[in-house]
């Protein structure tokens, strides 16, 4: 009876251990279409993309290498550092053998909560649904050679060493050539343009500052990412400078701070926004759609869109702005989108599209 | 009057007698007056003559000076170059009996030269500001008025102006040059000279031409070389905007001038007008067939 206690707790610890480590091969069986497409979404979310995979149906063509990077991200995009932070799901339409569920994901990202909308066909398998998951295509650039002129500025400011008269390099000569001070709902809202005069690049900023009736400062902004920071020559740049909760009908003034410091730069990359248009998408919202091409040798891993929307009289009525969440390979088109303020979409008569890059790697 | 009152006031009376007696006596005997120039030019030292027998202190106090010393009268008192280098105002004083002189700077030495911006658009008038304030060896300001001449040469073109100095300050505006390049801008004033560079640059384009080509990928457009109204090349790295608009939507492409012109490639398209700017300058417009 001694030695059997002992036995007994020793084998009840192996299978104790046994049960933690060994998994179950198979996964819970999806048995509804939106059931298939949140558990997809479940494994992204615990990045548990082989898990996500086995939600995926045989007849999608595509593997599980493409599937995960499609999810993942690649090429050290905006979606490589992200991670996905809630999946809603909505089943679009359904039959006995297959049905179409929309996936609302929102991700969380360095640059803030970034948002998509896949619509997912899902079939039945036997007894289980599973997602057709679209072909991803991606973009391959041939191996060549782009030659490239590359084209920085470099500055030497003055020395400590130097005679007290010699003067110092200047900051370049920056100037807001539009401005307009808008309402949107309970939130006044700063929209212009600033442009690079000088022959030099530049890194601005645009502060703005609202005075009330009595005078008083009652809010002060700056431009944050809603502007290209880096101007170079003759270069212009929308900007848009929120003011949540301030009534527009309480401001009196508005005093404008443009700053602009003289800054090394290159004159690379070059990215072509191309097709254009303001379209209506999915669920009916008024969005400005295009693609972008990286016309440079360089990879762009994380590009920024900024567009300005014109009346008919040419005024800026309106900054909008958006992160796309896939690198910019060499002359390779990109798609994005950027909204368009409902209420203002019949008013726009013109627009254009600016693009900062944010690259992780340049070669000098 | 009572009796003690009338001593008192006789007692005040032979006490203020021997004061003045004994005033006039040193007077006669010590202190006599220091001969000193109105005036004397920083850096040159003064000889002081005096007068008696026996030592005495000298002290001197200036602008960042302050000088004590024992001197024998009767003997020429030196003050060295170095003891009066500071302009300004002196006083000198000598076993009681004191005066005053004034250091003025001497020849203008050195010049600082600040000169305004650093970078101009060529062609512009009255753009380049040349401040000099002129120093002598002692970086003493000389206030006494002094040529200041100012030259500012870019390729070759010189364009010179000679101002007079007013409480040591000149200063002249100068047009830029129609060339641009790195402009020398000296301040010149005596055996005294500065130079400074002042970048004169393009300015704005004048006029923008582009053409457009079918190529592999679709339009390229391609600026002719750009200039401005002087005929300038602007300069490498200037944004120009190729715009092309169709059927598909508009496509926009920020190129910047690379030796001299600016090309982009535009989406292919069979009907398109193209249209190209820098900055708010906007040059001709391309309406694209697709034969062409």
């Amino acid at each position: 009876m001694r030695r059997v206690l002992p036995i007994l707790i020793i084998v009840l610890t192996a299978v104790l251990i046994a049960m933690a480590t060994i998994q179950p091969h198979e996964l819970t069986p999806a048995t509804t279409p939106d059931g298939a497409v949140r558990a997809v979404f479940d494994h992204v979310k615990a990045r548990d993309y082989k898990g996500a995979f086995a939600y995926v149906a045989n007849s999608s063509d595509t593997d599980e290498e493409a599937f995960a990077r499609d999810l993942a991200g690649r090429d050290g995009s905006l979606r490589t550092y992200s991670s996905l932070e809630q999946a809603d799901t909505k089943v679009l339409h359904a039959s006995d053998n297959e049905a179409l569920v929309r996936a609302t994901l929102e991700y969380a990202t360095a640059v803030g909560a970034f948002y998509d909308t896949r619509d997912l066909k899902v079939v039945k398998e036997g007894d289980r649904w599973k997602v057709e998951w679209p072909v991803v295509k991606e973009a391959k650039v041939p191996p060549q050679v782009i030659q490239e002129n590359y084209l920085r500025w470099d500055v030497i400011t003055r020395g400590s060493n130097d005679d007290w008269g010699a003067q110092n390099v200047e900051a370049p000569r920056i100037r807001i050539i539009s401005m307009n001070a808008i309402a949107q709902g309970p939130n006044t809202i700063i929209v212009g343009e600033i442009e690079n005069e000088d022959t030099v690049p530049g890194f601005v900023s645009v502060g703005a500052t609202l005075v009330g009736k009595n005078g008083d400062v009652i809010g002060e902004e700056t431009s944050f990412d809603k502007i290209s920071h880096t101007l170079l020559p003759k270069e212009i740049s929308p900007f848009r400078v929120d003011f949540p909760k301030v009534p527009l009908s309480t401001v009196k003034s508005v005093r404008m701070t443009p700053n602009s410091m003289l800054v090394p730069a290159s004159a690379d990359p070059v990215i072509g926004v191309v097709h254009q248009r303001v379209e209506t998408d999915s669920r009916g919202r008024h969005v400005l759609k295009g693609e972008l091409i990286n016309e440079s040798g360089v990879t762009v891993n994380i590009p920024h869109v900024l567009a300005t929307y014109y009346d008919g009289a040419g005024k800026v009525i309106w900054v909008s702005d958006g992160y796309v969440d896939n690198a910019l390979l060499p002359q390779t088109p990109v798609p994005f989108a950027v909204d368009l303020r409902d209420d203002l979409a019949s008013n726009v008569h013109n627009y254009r599209v600016t693009v900062n890059e944010y690259m992780l790697q340049q070669d000098e | 009057m009572t009796k003690h009152t009338e001593v008192r006031v006789k007692f005040g009376g032979m006490m203020a007698i021997a004061a003045l007696l004994m005033c006039c006596f040193a007077i006669a005997t010590h202190a006599a007056e220091i001969n000193v120039p109105a005036t004397i030019t920083a850096g040159s030292g003064l000889t002081i003559p005096s007068s008696g027998t026996g030592s005495a202190t000298l002290y001197v106090v200036g602008p960042g000076t302050a000088i004590k010393r024992t001197v024998q009268l009767g003997q020429e008192i030196q003050l060295s170059a170095d003891e009066l280098q500071n302009a300004g105002r002196y006083v000198i004083s000598l076993d009681g009996s004191s005066a005053t002189f004034f250091v003025t700077a001497g020849p203008v030495q050195s010049i600082a030269f600040l000169a305004r911006p650093s970078r101009v658009p060529a062609d512009t008038p009255n753009i380049v500001t040349g401040t000099a304030f002129v120093f002598d060896k002692y970086q003493n300001l000389v206030l006494q008025p002094q040529p200041v001449k100012f030259e500012l040469t870019v390729n070759g073109q010189t364009a010179s102006r000679t101002e007079t100095t007013k409480s040591g300050v000149a200063f002249a505006k100068l047009d830029s040059s129609r060339k641009e390049g790195p402009a020398q801008f000296v301040a010149s004033s005596g055996s005294a000279s500065v130079r400074r560079v002042v970048q004169e640059v393009a300015s704005d384009p004048c006029s923008i031409r582009m053409t457009a080509v079918r190529d592999k990928n679709g339009i390229l457009a391609r600026t002719d070389p750009i200039h401005d109204c002087a005929g300038n090349p602007v300069p490498d790295g200037t944004i120009v905007t190729f715009t092309s608009t169709d059927a598909k939507g508009k496509s926009t492409v920020d190129a910047r001038i690379k030796q001299g012109i600016a090309e982009a490639e535009l989406p292919a398209s069979t009907g398109a007008t193209i249209s190209v700017a820098s900055g708010v300058v906007v040059g001709n417009e391309i309406q694209w067939r697709g034969a062409q």
